[in-house]
């Protein structure tokens, strides 16, 4: 079994710092299994499944760091682990920033692994693919999906007393249907720790759904629109913001939270004050590991309070230079939202665009946060309220900044890809080009 | 995603603290053990039997053993300091059947005949499990067994054999220039790999085979804290399939663009360019915000490389054609339609691409595939015409072939091979024709160079592409330097406004160390030579914003 319990952990941890003769150890475990399908033309195209357990040892000495890596628990193979980090920590160039291990340290109780999903087995992600693919050709369309889960757990100890232990699973299922004359196409996606609570087959109707309501799509002249953004799609630009929150690069004058004349933006207001957006590892719809890599805790953090730059993370080096306390850079976010649902502000919008999701988003400017990508898989013209019809993919360049100032309604948020995000409606959003994608 | 996350990570010039997971995978040793052999080829060919044998004897109807050893060595630097130095090893078996009509795939890093054969009784009973939902049993073109082969890229030098010291030192240096050359911040890497991996199948194939690869790169950036702006440049090198030897200073390898850039062919130059980079970046600073509109752009090898990679390498790829990856990557404007009618014009009749794995100093060039299919050459695009695609051996009698072009390929002993691009490249023109002619011609026009930002829809129609420095041209000449330029097009429309390209003595490589694709998505390496090349009339935008 590769996922060991918090005690077995522990005893394995031990073990090997008490080989050590660095200065300081640090020692991580990982380990856990995953499993996938993938299917496509309505039919399985191929599947997989790993397991693995690593044992990675970090000696240092002095500004010496030397890491290595192990899949033997022999007690003979640990100890060597041990010696070969301490042997390639001797050999390696002192790094001037390197910054002393944190001591013991406290830690929330995210629970984020259920039994179903590390249960689960290739007979359960055949049946569930299955059944999908039993919907989309009732419907006579063509599917191409996925279906991975993951059972995992992760462990750190070092030399100064740390222990923390976690564990989690995790079930993806997405899917991207069809019509045969190719003039359609729909997707539908979702994530959970656990796996009863992916509705594969909800999922599944969704992308049937629009697939159908994506044939025959109208051009629109690019330009500026209102649009209202599914989750998927929101998510999708305001996780570029959430990445670029490092105060170093801030203060260095490279990042759009640098100021000009020098320093940061912390403190403020860069975007509506309707925008509030934390991470939480104990969030119950978005459970994450409660610590970094180095063993810093994950704790509860605003980023953005309405709309006021509440936040930056910090490395330990950088903090230690600032004079704060080290902020590990969040994992996943939770962005607050309202109390409309989808179908209430599409009914809201007099006219503007529906976008179900984006694709190929890349970084323009990084002084900006300008991305560009496009729509994809059911983009629609929403006119007094209504759906009117499908319309042809668009490509946009507009950053995340801006399109957050530019924020008319904020619906009800949903879990995607890890992160708590709302449907939101924006205005002014910069369509450049038009795509004959389908 | 793993080379999304790479663009990301170098695009803003952080740190190894923020390299995914997934590129140093494997197990962290020290840089001797790199040079250890690993197992003799007569162990691994008694260990493939045992996978070979109980697949069948399970009741396989065809079976292939990838044994791999995969070494990586990536060095990470910025300013004077060495943040990070990762030697890895990543070795196991993976085992791929053919069991009721249907593909089944286990992998294990137990090497133990025991374990191995317990993996390849795994990957039966899934092969059994999912052919209970299999509606297109697999067509497996055949392959006659090669018997006993070896295969090495031909390196000079072999990169894990030069001491980790020698390229600290080099990596300092090329940070020190840039400093010394007026650059704020400056990150800079060397990424090294080494593909120990060996087929065999029940086709009768034992093929052991020696891949190397390596890429050099930085980010040069400049910050002027008055206005609050910031540039960056990266390095003007190409990841290539080289040894230690790509790192060298060879005049005859170099060419100088008047009023311009220098840029690289076989040999790389990486202080010089990290020198240049500086002052470029600097320049860029106050460099003029382009009008946008219409243009003649002038492409260098390394900006054209990608847009050929993503115009033209991904549409052809057979499984997206066929709708076999349409739930990521998406599917292809060429259709099979477009191929049959044998009159559709790609581009203009001048544009010629070729799909070539056995092209030297590729990062594409192996001998064999990873299904023991030998290396070959091909035309994807000839006089303008589509004329062919890209395809494994369970794929490949969909075009009414028999044989295999060779593109699979998996990124590890553990992940399931498919089909992957080969090297895509673009055809020098017969005549003479230099740089210096091509901007001589040109009226109104951008040059541009450098790798920047990407992005093409699902169907590889629309796309925008920027740079790494974009120069003005008027009237025959370069003026000035540009800022803020991304050019976009349509796949066809661009192509078919290719005007000119330039001669042999210009032809270049570009590559890509980490492109993604699959779920799991998995990285694959692959390089685009072209040459110098005009397209007329193309579609510039401004990307300058405020926030």
């Amino acid at each position: 079994m590769a996922i060991l319990s918090q005690e077995e952990a522990k005893r394995l941890i031990d073990k090997v710092l008490s080989y050590s003769k660095a200065d300081e150890m640090k020692v991580e475990l990982n380990g856990g299994r995953t499993g996938n399908i993938r299917f496509a033309r309505n039919s399985v195209s191929t599947a997989g499944a790993t397991n693995n357990l690593t044992v990675s040892v970090t000696a240092v000495l002095g500004k010496r760091i030397g890491t290595s890596d192990i899949n033997e628990f022999d007690e003979a193979s640990l100890e060597k682990a041990v010696r070969r980090a301490e042997e390639m920590a001797r050999l390696a160039p002192e790094n001037p920033e390197y910054m002393p291990m944190p001591g013991p340290q406290t830690y929330t109780s995210p629970q984020a692994f259920v039994e179903t999903t590390a249960g689960m087995k290739a007979p359960d992600r055949a049946r569930l693919a299955g059944a999908s693919i039993k919907s989309i050709m009732a419907s006579q369309l063509s599917g191409a999906g996925f279906l991975d889960d993951s059972a995992t757990f992760n462990a750190i100890g070092n030399s100064k007393g740390l222990f923390g232990y976690h564990k989690s699973t995790n079930a993806n299922f997405s899917l991207t249907i069809r019509t045969p004359d190719g003039t359609g196409s729909g997707y539908a996606a979702g994530d959970f720790n656990d796996v009863s609570k992916l509705k594969t087959g909800a999922l599944t109707d969704i992308a049937i759904q629009k697939a159908r309501a994506s044939q025959k799509a109208v051009a629109l002249e690019p330009g500026k629109y209102t649009v209202i953004l599914e989750p998927l799609a929101a998510g999708e630009l305001i996780q570029f913001m959430m990445r670029a929150m490092d105060a170093r690069t801030a203060d260095e004058g490279r990042s759009f939270l640098s100021k000009k004349g020098g320093g940061t933006r912390l403190g403020e207001k860069l975007l509506d004050e309707r925008v509030t957006i934390y991470s939480d590892p104990t969030d119950s719809q978005v459970p994450s590991s409660p610590f970094s890599g180095d063993g810093y805790p994950y704790e509860k953090v605003v980023w953005f309070d309405k709309g006021v730059v509440k936040n930056m993370s910090y490395s330990p080096y950088w903090a230690k230079q600032k004079g704060v306390k080290p902020l590990p850079e969040p994992s996943g976010f939770v962005m607050e939202g309202g109390t409309q649902s989808l179908a209430d502000m599409i009914k809201g919008t007099e006219k503007g665009i529906l976008v179900t999701r984006f694709w190929y988003t890349r970084w323009l400017d990084p002084q900006t946060l300008l991305y560009t990508g496009l729509t994809r898989d059911g983009t629609f013209y929403i006119d007094n309220g209504q759906i009117k019809h499908p319309i042809k993919n668009f490509r946009f360049n507009e950053s995340p900044v801006i399109m957050l100032n530019n924020l008319e309604a904020i619906g009800i948020p949903e879990r995607t890809r890890g992160c708590m995000v709302p449907p939101l409606r924006i205005r002014d959003f910069t369509f450049s080009s038009l795509s004959d994608a389908v | 995603m793993k080379r999304r996350d790479f663009v990301k990570l170098s695009g803003l010039g952080l740190g190894a603290t923020m390299l995914p997971a997934g590129l140093i995978a494997g197990n962290r040793i020290s840089a001797e053990e790199l040079l250890n052999p690993g197992l003799d080829v007569t162990v691994k060919k008694r260990l493939a039997d045992v996978a070979l044998n109980a697949s069948k004897s399970k009741g396989a109807t065809y079976a292939d053993v990838r044994i791999g050893r995969y070494l990586r060595q990536y060095l990470f630097t910025r300013e004077n300091k060495v943040q990070n130095i990762v030697n890895s090893e990543s070795y196991g078996i993976g085992i791929r059947v053919i069991a009721n009509g249907t593909w089944g795939f286990a992998s294990t890093n137990t090497m133990t005949p025991e374990s191995i054969a317990e993996c390849a009784v795994m990957a039966v009973d899934m092969a059994k499990a999912n052919a209970e939902i299999q509606r297109e049993p697999v067509v497996l073109a055949p392959q006659k067994g090669v018997g006993e082969k070896t295969w090495k890229t031909p390196i000079k030098k072999n990169a894990f054999e030069i001491p980790v010291k020698e390229k600290i030192d080099l990596l300092m240096d090329v940070n020190g220039a840039a400093l010394k050359n007026g650059a704020s911040f400056v990150t800079s890497n060397l990424f090294f790999v080494n593909e120990q991996k060996y087929f065999a199948s029940t086709d009768g194939s034992y093929i052991d085979q020696d891949v190397h690869r390596m890429w050099p790169t930085f980010t040069v950036s400049a910050v002027n804290r008055q206005t609050g702006r910031f540039k960056s440049r990266d390095a003007l090198s190409a990841p290539i399939g080289m040894g230690y030897e790509y790192l060298s200073d060879n005049p005859a390898e170099k060419i100088v663009i008047p009023n311009g850039p220098t840029v690289y062919r076989y040999a790389y130059n990486m202080i010089e360019d990290a020198t240049a980079a500086a002052l470029q970046a600097k320049e860029k600073l106050s460099a003029k915000s382009v009008p946008a509109g219409k243009y003649d752009m002038i492409l260098d090898p390394s900006n054209l490389g990608l847009t050929i990679h993503e115009s033209v390498g991904h549409p052809l790829e057979l499984d997206r054609v066929l709708g076999y990856e349409a739930n990521l990557a998406g599917t292809s404007f060429a259709t099979m339609e477009k191929l049959q009618s044998k009159n559709f014009q790609y581009g203009s009749k001048i544009v010629n691409l070729v799909a070539d794995k056995i092209q030297p100093n590729t990062m594409g060039l192996v001998g064999y595939d990873d299904e023991g299919v030998p290396c070959k050459k091909w035309d994807l695009v000839r006089n303008g015409i589509l004329v062919n695609f890209q395809a494994t051996r369970d794929q490949v009698h969909l075009l009414g072939e028999t044989e295999s072009q060779g593109c699979s390929f998996a990124e590890s002993w553990d992940s399931v091979q498919f089909q992957r691009m080969p090297n895509v490249s673009l055809q020098p023109s017969e005549g003479k024709y230099s740089i210096n002619d091509m901007i001589r011609d040109t009226e109104k026009g951008i040059y541009i160079l450098g790798r920047g930002s990407s992005s093409i829809d699902q169907q590889r129609y629309n796309f925008q592409f920027s740079g790494q420095l974009f120069y003005e041209i008027k009237e025959g000449k370069i003026v000035g330097m540009l800022d803020d330029v991304a050019y976009q097009s349509n796949t066809q429309e661009f192509w078919n406004s290719c005007a000119r390209i330039c001669d042999k003595d210009d032809y270049r490589l570009f590559g890509t160390f980490f492109d993604g694709k699959g779920q799991p998505g998995q990285a694959s390496a692959v390089s685009h030579g072209c040459p110098t090349t005009r397209f007329n009339g193309v579609n510039v935008i401004n990307t300058g914003r405020k926030i």
